[in-house]
């Protein structure tokens, strides 16, 4: 009796008991003398379900979720019977509707395919952006990019195809490709759920972006507190480089290029992409002024390109399939879909790839089941440590660009972490301003200074210290960030303490004298916004 | 329980070793300190003049460099390392009461060692298990789904 079973070895599965569960089925499957096939795959991001084992079938897999190492034997007696019925039994994995209901593109092969083995990946539809990009030569792979409408994942949202254009259009004779996996925004983790559930999407991403502009080296740079990450990336590396489809002749073309794995250190800031280059040049991870952009003079002085994990990982499936399709999902300036994360209190957390244009609502009610405490949602936070704070009142937001900018809020890497009633929103402010305290880079005051003012200007309000008086410093003090920060993380750190603030003025306390607030709006000058970290 | 790293004890040629192993690559001093410290639990202050010399780099920089990250450290930690993800996702879950209940438990105060050298408390800021919070990570396991209990056995696990 031969029997092939799925696990997960992300580490969203490892944190929860899916080694455990894993060697639990081996023992089970040795006591019944079967013979099991145990393939490690990604996460399906349906983390609520965590650890979720697969057992193939022919007409497909079959979930059982969330399992216990106890749970090994009588699963695999359950999936050797006749009927397969279990308590924990989820029917065919492709057709739980958390799943179903999503638009898989940068997704589509994570969870279902063995991470490392490129043939898993080329039967699963990968590589066929790289021959058609091939097919195509550069000028018509970034103009196949540009049509697309991909913009930049990692948050400033910027279109990638016109940052490899410029690229391409700057002549030198060593360029780079450098991938930001410095994923440091809480409520995100679709950066790492990729690098370890299908790195070579990543990797073929990335060798496109190469070929495209001329460049013949790349890194990825991950974040320490991802040590998974950083190992599968690596194992990736080798299994393309013995595939060919990394070396001196990419995919039997005349094109070389290949990767290296950057580890990061423990600095948020290094999200930033000036700050990244300075941290793999050696140094400190000080942002630097633009212009000149990195596409100019990026790492170690050379044009550059520098895109998210999930732009990268994107690039792929708009060439495969072409601009067109990709373009046809979304809403406005937001094509193609996105990535959004669902964390913190939330019953139904995870990895959900949509169109742009679904609502907050939507998403958190719904999708997400509301809170894991089973009690009301009160605010979400959006884009990270430097996203705005919503209240229901504006669930009604669809998932665009735009959209959040207009209400002064972002939305960033596309992490959604909900509260409940219990959250103290003076507490959540206060942590905005000293998260920023403890990772600026220090190179402008505005940050530098700025964040340590804001923490002890909001321990006055939250005191009844002079409070009119205060909140208005802390408003000035938020514009000067805003408007005078180097880059995102003194420059945003005021969206989530003013989103607070407008949103949940009753948890600063009454305020004294009633009626229109003096300070500033934050949208007063959008459009000059700086690019966001992570 | 996974494996408490076994660290060696400071030895320049086995330091001067690893920097020769690095000096080649394109911008070497992080992935240079990195190793000094996987080998050694830290990076000592003989380290940081070593790798200016070999790097034909100032002591100030180098030293600047390992403070300004927050992973490189200066003296060595506790046998074994608690990291508690305090950022928002976690933050909503319950992650701070959590945190508070392993400072009580253990009388280490979040970023110290404990005098007796068992176990490092620190603080990290998202372990990318946001779906899973609150998160914990223990001598480089990852736990999710923290609550006491399982706090409480990895609290028995690190006082063994």
């Amino acid at each position: 009796m031969m029997l092939r079973v799925f696990v997960p070895r992300d580490a969203g599965a490892l944190a929860v008991g899916a080694d455990e569960v894993a060697t639990a089925l081996q023992q089970a499957a040795v006591a019944r003398q079967i013979d099991l096939e145990l393939v490690r795959t990604g996460s399906r991001g349906l983390y609520w379900l965590e650890p979720l084992v697969e057992v193939g079938t022919s007409e497909g897999r079959v979930g059982f979720g969330p399992m216990a190492p106890a749970d090994a034997a009588s699963v695999l007696d359950a999936a050797l019977g006749a009927d397969g019925l279990h308590p924990l039994q989820l029917g065919f994995t492709e057709h739980i509707p958390w799943l179903k209901r999503q638009t898989r593109l940068t997704f589509a092969r994570c969870g279902i395919v063995d991470p490392l083995t490129v043939e898993d990946y080329r039967a699963h539809g990968g590589l066929r952006g790289l021959e058609r990009a091939l097919s195509l030569g550069p000028d018509a792979t970034i103009e196949e990019v540009v049509q697309s409408g991909l913009r930049g994942r990692g948050g400033a949202g910027f279109p990638t195809g016109i940052k490899w254009r410029t690229v391409a259009q700057t002549a030198a004779t060593q360029k780079y490709i450098v991938c930001n996996a410095d994923e440091g925004d809480s409520g995100t983790f679709a950066d790492r759920m990729i690098m370890e559930g299908d790195p070579f999407v990543l990797i073929e991403g990335m060798v496109i972006a190469g070929i495209a502009v001329g460049a013949t080296r790349g890194y990825v740079y991950i974040r320490s507190e991802y040590p998974h990450a950083i190992a599968t990336m690596t194992a990736a590396l080798a299994a393309a480089r013995r595939a060919g489809v990394l070396g001196a002749q990419v995919a039997g073309s005349p094109y070389a290029f290949d990767i290296e794995v950057r580890a990061g250190a423990g600095a948020y800031v290094c999200g930033e992409e000036t700050s990244l280059l300075e941290s793999i040049e050696g140094r400190r991870g000080i942002v630097r002024a633009k212009p000149p952009l990195p596409a100019h003079k990026g790492l170690f002085g050379r044009p550059t390109v520098i895109n998210n994990v999930l732009s990268l990982a994107s690039v792929p499936i708009v060439l495969a399939d072409g601009a067109a399709r990709y373009r046809d999902f979304g809403m406005g300036r937001s094509r193609g879909t996105m990535p959004i994360q669902l964390a913190g209190n939330v019953k139904h957390g995870g990895l959900f790839e949509t169109a742009f244009g679904i609502t907050l609502d939507e998403l958190v009610d719904d999708v997400g089941g509301g809170t894991a405490s089973g009690r009301p949602v009160r605010a979400v936070q959006v884009g990270g440590p430097l996203g705005a704070y919503f209240s229901r009142a504006l669930f009604d937001t669809p998932f665009d660009y735009e959209a959040f900018a207009a209400r002064d809020g972002l939305i960033g890497h596309g992490g959604i972490v909900v509260f409940d009633d219990t959250v103290d929103m003076a507490k959540q402010a206060r942590f905005a301003m000293e998260f920023c305290a403890l990772e600026s880079c220090g190179k402008c005051t505005p940050c530098r200074i700025g964040s340590t003012r804001g923490v002890e200007t909001i321990d006055r309000i939250i005191r009844g210290e002079n409070r009119a008086e205060n909140l208005t410093i802390l408003e000035d003090l938020c514009h000067t960030m805003k408007f005078g920060s180097l880059c995102a993380l003194g420059g945003f750190t005021p969206y989530p303490v003013i989103s607070a603030l407008t949103h949940f003025p009753e948890d600063f306390g009454p305020r004294p004298t009633p009626g229109p607030r003096a300070s500033r709006p934050l949208s007063q000058s959008a459009g000059e916004t700086p690019a966001v970290p992570g | 329980m996974q494996q408490v790293p076994d660290y060696e004890a400071w030895s320049a040629g086995r330091a001067s070793e690893i920097v020769s192993q690095h000096v080649s690559l394109d911008g070497p001093l992080l992935p240079l300190l990195q190793a000094l410290q996987e080998t050694f639990g830290f990076v000592p202050e003989a380290a940081i003049v070593m790798v200016a010399e070999a790097l034909n780099l100032s002591r100030a920089e180098v030293h600047g460099v390992a403070t300004f990250y927050h992973d490189f450290r200066r003296e060595p930690y506790g046998r074994h390392v608690l990291k508690f993800c305090r950022a928002e996702a976690c933050q909503a879950a319950g992650g701070d009461a959590l945190a508070a209940h392993a400072q009580a438990r253990l009388g280490v105060p979040l970023g110290t060692t404990a005098l007796d050298g068992t176990v490092t408390l620190e603080p990290v800021y998202c372990l990318g298990l946001c779906a899973t919070a609150p998160s914990a990570m223990i001598d480089g396991r990852v736990i999710g789904r923290l609550d006491q209990q399982r706090l409480d056995a990895v609290v028995a696990e690190v006082q063994r």
